[in-house]
């Protein structure tokens, strides 16, 4: 009995999480209008711009090393098994395909997971012990609108745009592994590559990063807008926070990864 | 009399099973000053939470102007909360706006007015306070008694009807607080605000008030005039004035606890 209601317990309390996020998200889509420059209210595109920068300018770094980092290793592993098979050119389908459907759009949501997920969290839960976010609603002001919709708005734009970078740098380093090992030129590889991928493996990877946007932005905020109390539920939000979105991202991926599998079998 | 601007009626709160506030009723009139008094954790926080909107109560409405802000629409509490400014105990200014901008933060958002417009609104709402040379400053750089005025002039930007302070003297010295206190009366006299503040300063509180409420374990033992209050004979209230306090240890529970602690409890019987 005390199992079942532990289990009953954790369910009822998983659904609930993901009510509050599907309003949340709701919320967010509904004043998301009112973020957009010329038909929204005056000044709000300008903190969508903000946080544009610095989820997608200040974050490009990080992500082009990381990606040029993760496509050679995928070079250099696909690279030495292929190889005892005579099939090396290979290499260029695994970093084109894997990079573009599954690693481009992963690694760009575990790094901005990382470093802006929990700064969402953290801003808005200071706002929450500080009493600012109390401070908004008493003054008729939704902090939805006001807070979260401009992040959202910017994590849309910003995310996919990364993760087209991620994998320009992937696949730039599949280049590289080529030319070190076969002196394939870097157009004889980018001709090769773009032979093998399709529009749908790209179109895919972004529609993921889009869903991977959505869900580090609606979970890094509700994590900072449920904190009571003081610096150390702050920063246990920002744990939890990235936590829980990282997780629900592979969630997500496994998911939708297993949709385009079932979709495009042919 | 006329219809009270805000009124509470059996206001229940329960959190987690525990009651904090019991049933409360109070009335509070256009254009009076209203004291909220009580110790800490009797509930005064909790209570003005709800009569600010921030909350649902398990029980019971609050009406302010009439509406009841837990069953009306999106619009009527709207409307209400432009006509209420709140000054927070923590003063909670945004940090990452200056003091002028947090000033004129809810008279950007609600209002269309031109910009020069809203310049010299927030410079009036600023001198007002006597900040009028800090406006460029950053909510850091603020010493605690000008964060509280800058929370002010912003809860007083959009001219509203009714002022909510918590705490306002809280964690000053008796030269700011006093200054506060002049403040509050200034803006009675001079925009009929009907204020209502919540406290724990006794001085503070004779100070400024039309009328006192005390809160204890939940319910309000007294309402009324400051004469009626300094007179009334409740237990709490005469330990309250005379600043009494309670005895700090409940000695029997605590001397069995001592000796459980100790291992002593074998060794007594």
């Amino acid at each position: 009995m005390n199992m079942l209601e532990a289990i009953g317990d954790g369910v009822i309390q998983g659904l609930s999480y993901l009510g509050g996020l599907v309003m949340q998200f709701w919320s967010e889509l509904r004043a998301s209008p009112r973020v957009l420059p010329v038909v929204g209210k005056r000044g709000r595109w300008k903190t969508a711009m903000r946080q544009m920068v610095a989820i997608g300018v200040d974050g490009l770094p990080l992500i082009a090393i990381m990606s040029v980092c993760a496509g050679f290793i995928l070079a250099m592993q696909s690279g030495s098994e292929l190889r005892r098979f005579g099939a090396l050119q290979y290499v260029m389908d695994v970093v084109g395909i894997g990079f573009t459907r599954e690693i481009g759009p992963l690694l760009t949501a575990l790094i901005v997971c990382g470093r802006s997920g929990s700064a969402f969290s953290a801003e808005i839960g200071t706002m929450m012990v500080t009493s600012e976010i109390d401070a908004m609603k008493t003054m008729a002001i939704d902090p939805i609108e006001l807070v979260l919709t401009p992040k959202y708005v910017a994590a849309m734009i910003t995310i996919p745009c990364l993760t087209i970078m991620s994998n320009t740098f992937g696949i730039l380093a599949g280049a590289v592994f080529m030319y070190i090992t076969t002196k394939i030129s870097l157009s004889m590889y980018l001709r090769y590559v773009f032979n093998s991928i399709e529009l749908h493996d790209v179109l895919t990877g972004l529609l993921k990063s889009l869903i991977f946007a959505t869900i580090i932005v609606n979970v890094g905020c509700m994590e900072g807008l449920r904190v009571r109390g003081g610096a150390d539920a702050v920063g246990r939000s920002a744990t939890s926070g990235v936590v829980r979105s990282t997780y629900l991202v592979i969630l997500a991926d496994a998911f939708f990864t297993a949709i385009f599998y079932l979709v495009h079998k042919d | 009399m006329a219809e009270p601007i805000i009124s509470v009626e059996g206001l229940t709160v329960e959190y987690e099973g525990k009651r904090v506030l019991d049933s409360v009723s109070l009335e509070i009139q256009r254009g009076e000053v209203m004291v909220l008094l009580g110790g800490s954790g009797s509930g005064k926080t909790t209570m003005l939470r709800h009569i600010i909107g921030l909350e649902r109560p398990t029980a019971g409405t609050v009406r302010v102007r009439g509406v009841d802000i837990n069953g009306c629409s999106a619009e009527e509490l709207k409307a209400i909360r432009c006509a209420m400014g709140v000054a927070f105990q923590e003063a909670a200014l945004f940090n990452s706006l200056s003091v002028e901008d947090n000033i004129n933060f809810p008279i950007r958002e609600l209002t269309t007015l031109a910009d020069p417009v809203i310049e010299i609104m927030t410079y009036m709402k600023l001198a007002a306070v006597g900040l009028a040379e800090s406006g460029n400053l950053m909510p850091q750089e603020l010493s605690g008694g000008m964060k509280k005025r800058a929370a002010v002039a912003r809860a007083t930007a959009l001219d509203p009807e009714i002022l909510v302070f918590d705490e306002p003297s809280a964690g000053l010295d008796p030269i700011v607080a006093a200054g506060l206190d002049e403040l509050i009366l200034f803006l009675k006299k001079a925009f009929q605000m009907t204020i209502l503040v919540v406290t724990h300063e006794l001085a503070s509180a004779f100070r400024i008030a039309d009328r006192l409420a005390m809160l204890y374990r939940g319910s309000l033992i007294a309402v009324g005039t400051k004469d009626a209050f300094q007179a009334d004979p409740h237990p709490r209230i005469r330990q309250f004035l005379d600043r009494q306090p309670d005895p700090i240890t409940q000695s029997a529970a605590v001397q069995t606890r001592i000796r459980e602690l100790a291992g002593l409890t074998g060794a007594k019987t």
